[in-house]
């Protein structure tokens, strides 16, 4: 079942935007897909005239779900002749890989079978019996008036205890797709058949829901809406695969929108992958960040760390005995006789020790920058409902001031409603830009951003205007709320498009180290990289994802963790550990505790 | 549900047939889900010669859950705890892989055959378990040391 690993595994395989290189073996599934489509799965997908960054996709709800079940087991039924209640056991065996389990079962039938526990005689209906002389071997019960069940197994047992086994497998044990025959050692699975004989209607209503939950997550291209007490599922065709290029934003009946290969809030144009690089780096900065920024300064003369801790201005650098002072980073010796009270801003000395200063802060002051737009448009999404209320508000007052009608007032709805739309994607394009790699690409997103950005907030801007002046800003608002909306489309568009040609986007990689490091030719930085690195790919110019950016670490990660230890380590003694200073800079951009341990960094 | 009725039934069958190193009785007469159990170590292993007892309790939905096995005599094996609860969960005993109609005669005979054959893998003793895949003469002596120490 290879292709039922696909969903997982592909998660950290492939070529995508990070330049990992894909080891997985995708090509089963997609043989499976191809087949797969065959079989028509009646789709009516909603088809309307598409942008370049919307998906199709539609919402089912759990009957629809069901009907997809039975419509399955059906063509799979006319096509092997064995009975719809085994067929149903036999598909959710092969996780509704229609064409793989056909081949299975035509190649090897006993089997294939045997592995779905079924077993192979198909002959006789489900029925309760009474047998003479018959004991219940779980609850040692006998007489020939007792009500009795087997499955075509042949174990039989006494209805009740049938009963009773069900009812703890289904109502304690949430089991359903895999309750097995109550006969010791027996691994034939219950149909439902036998199900529907012996359970009461409320028991086989759970057990569907039970096996509804087990199809949506068996198939990759159907995924629950995840807004609270939401019941309906998405039926989306992108793959996994496919979302180091495309960003799949679905919308439920109840209106969450939602993106299918995540299942976090929408957030386009940004892909799943660097969503989740980001979000892990937010969390692990955070602190790190504020921390080094209060309380940290380089050593102008060596460029160490040199950490605050007592409140004299007179520093000593511990590695090179540099003096100087904390408050104008000059030299001490400069103070004269104003010890312990700087008062010297504006001396040469210390507004070049201060520039030399912001220069080597420059990765960390990079992220604050992506990180403070990312976080004000958060924030302002986070007051979207309460200007939604206002907006409402509005609305009413501006209704009885100018006597407006409801509809005539509905634009500033409409507005609000494009104000949070236009939020929520341009938080999304700070995380994306802060990954970037500058290059022609980069600067027309940035240009598409920017745009956006002074658009949202001269619309902002009207909005917040007093109720009387609302009404004469009427046709202001709904241009500019248009132009918005216009913004919004071409940078969405833009960018799915870009991500699709997905090397057009140079994402920062390997670059980064080199900057980081300082390593002055580029020449010099690749054959360096490329000796030491195996994920290393000169032709891409990229690394497998590196470890303050990838966040966490698993097993899977470990090897390339140890690969880019190796790598910075080269780099830095091919640069000459001579200025301890270098480590320092890494420091900036290792967020992670751990990469900094290993580095030695104190 | 018939439980008492299957109950008293396998007792009686097990004290008619014992199944060979085991022999069971209840712990109260008058309470039939506490048995106690004493259990011989087999021959091929390093438990030989020991006396083992071993409480066997039956939940009330016995046997729809499944029994509860606990070493009261000390034991040095990787899947029996080294507490003063001495449990084992594994295969057969636990609850989603028991059937109503598996059988204790089956449970004890499945315990007994641990003691010959443990399960390293499994284990819950991770040091135990480790030392009887690494270093088995070690393991062998030491089972072998607390078997006379505790059971005999
Ligand atoms: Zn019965
Ligand atoms: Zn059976
Ligand atoms: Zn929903
Ligand atoms: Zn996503
Ligand atoms: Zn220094
Ligand atoms: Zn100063």
């Amino acid at each position: 079942m290879d292709s039922d690993d696909d969903f997982m595994s592909d998660v950290s395989s492939q070529d995508d935007f990070l330049g990992t290189q894909g080891s997985e073996d995708e090509s089963l599934g997609e043989d499976f897909d191809d087949l797969d489509a065959g079989f028509s799965d009646d789709k009516d997908l909603i088809k309307h005239k598409k942008k370049p960054y919307e998906v199709e996709f539609k919402v089912l709800d759990p009957p629809d779900i069901e009907r997809e079940q039975v419509g399955q087991v059906n063509e799979v039924c006319a096509v092997l002749g064995l009975p719809p209640e085994s067929v149903a056991i036999l598909l959710r065996f092969g996780r509704w890989k229609k064409e793989k389990l056909i081949e299975s079962y035509m190649e090897h039938p006993e089997e294939t079978l045997e592995e779905a526990g079924l077993g192979s005689n198909f002959e006789g209906t489900a029925k309760t019996e009474r047998v003479p002389g018959f004991m219940c071997d779980i609850c040692c019960e006998d007489g020939d008036d007792l009500e009795t069940y087997a499955m075509r197994c042949g174990h039989r047992f006494c209805v009740d205890c049938y009963r009773h086994y069900l009812g703890q497998k289904i109502k304690e044990e949430g089991e359903a797709a895999r309750i097995q025959c109550p006969g010791d050692g027996c691994n034939r699975i219950v149909d439902y058949k036998s199900l529907d004989l012996l359970v009461t209607k409320e028991l086989q209503g759970r057990y569907r829901e039970l096996l509804t939950r087990t199809y949506v997550d068996d198939k990759e291209n159907l995924k629950w809406c995840p807004a609270p007490n939401c019941q309906y599922a998405i039926d989306c065709g992108v793959k996994n695969r496919d979302l180091r290029r495309i960003v799949p934003t679905v919308r439920c009946f109840c209106k969450h929108e939602f993106c299918f290969g995540c299942s976090l809030n929408d957030h386009q144009p940004a892909p799943c992958k660097l969503v989740k690089m980001w979000l892990q780096k937010c969390e692990d900065d955070s602190e790190t960040a504020n921390w080094i920024s209060a309380n940290t300064k380089e050593c102008t003369k060596c460029n160490s760390t040199i950490e605050k801790n007592g409140g004299c201005n007179h520093m000593t650098c511990r590695k090179c005995k540099y003096e100087f002072c904390w408050m104008c980073m000059g030299l001490w010796s400069e103070h004269g006789t104003s010890w312990y009270n700087c008062n010297r801003y504006e001396e040469k000395s210390g507004a070049d020790a201060r520039s030399a200063q912001a220069k080597s802060r420059s990765s960390l002051e990079r992220y604050l920058h992506y990180y403070n737009r990312y976080a004000n448009h958060e924030q302002s999404a986070k007051l979207d409902k309460d200007l939604y209320l206002k907006t409402e508000k509005k609305m009413t007052s501006l209704q009885s001031q100018s006597g407006l009608s409801w509809i005539e007032v509905q634009f500033l709805d409409t507005a609000s409603q494009a104000l949070q739309q236009c939020r929520q994607t341009l938080k999304w394009t700070y995380a994306f830009a802060f990954y970037l790699a500058r290059n022609n690409l980069t600067e027309i997103f940035e240009d598409n951003q920017k745009d956006l950005e002074m658009a949202v907030e001269s619309l902002s801007e009207m909005f917040e205007k007093p109720v009387a002046e609302l009404a004469e800003l009427k046709v202001d608002i709904l241009d500019k709320t248009a132009y918005c909306n216009k913004r919004r489309v071409i940078l969405l568009s833009d960018t799915a498009e870009n991500l699709k040609n997905a090397t057009t986007f140079c994402v920062r990689g390997v670059l980064e180290i080199l900057r980081i490091l300082h390593v002055s030719s580029f020449d010099e930085g690749f054959s360096f990289a490329q000796s030491i690195s195996t994920t290393f790919d000169p032709l891409t110019m990229k690394c497998k994802g590196f470890p303050w950016e990838t966040g966490g670490h698993s097993a899977e990660t470990e090897p390339i963790y140890a690969d880019q230890m190796s790598l910075v380590r080269g780099l830095q003694s091919h640069r000459g550990s001579a200025c301890p200073g270098q480590k320092s800079r890494v420091l900036f951009s290792a967020s992670s505790p751990r990469l900094k341990r290993d580095l030695n960094l104190s | 549900m018939g439980s008492i009725k299957r109950i008293s039934k396998e007792l009686t069958e097990l004290t008619e047939s014992p199944p060979e190193g085991i022999t069971v009785e209840l712990a109260d007469e008058s309470n039939v889900y506490e048995w106690k159990v004493i259990m011989e170590g087999p021959e091929s292993s390093p438990y030989y010669n020991g006396k083992f007892l071993v409480k066997l309790s039956l939940p009330t939905e016995y046997p729809f859950k499944p029994p509860t096995v606990s070493f009261a005599t000390k034991i040095y094996h990787p899947n029996v705890t080294n507490d003063e609860k001495g449990s084992m969960c594994l295969g057969m005993l636990r609850a989603d892989e028991w059937k109503p109609s598996s059988k204790i005669a089956a449970v004890l005979q499945f315990a007994r055959q641990l003691l010959s054959e443990p399960m390293p893998d499994d284990a819950v003793e991770g040091r135990i378990a480790e030392q009887y895949k690494n270093d088995r003469g070690r393991y062998e002596e030491v089972a072998r040391e607390w078997t006379r120490k505790h059971a005999c």
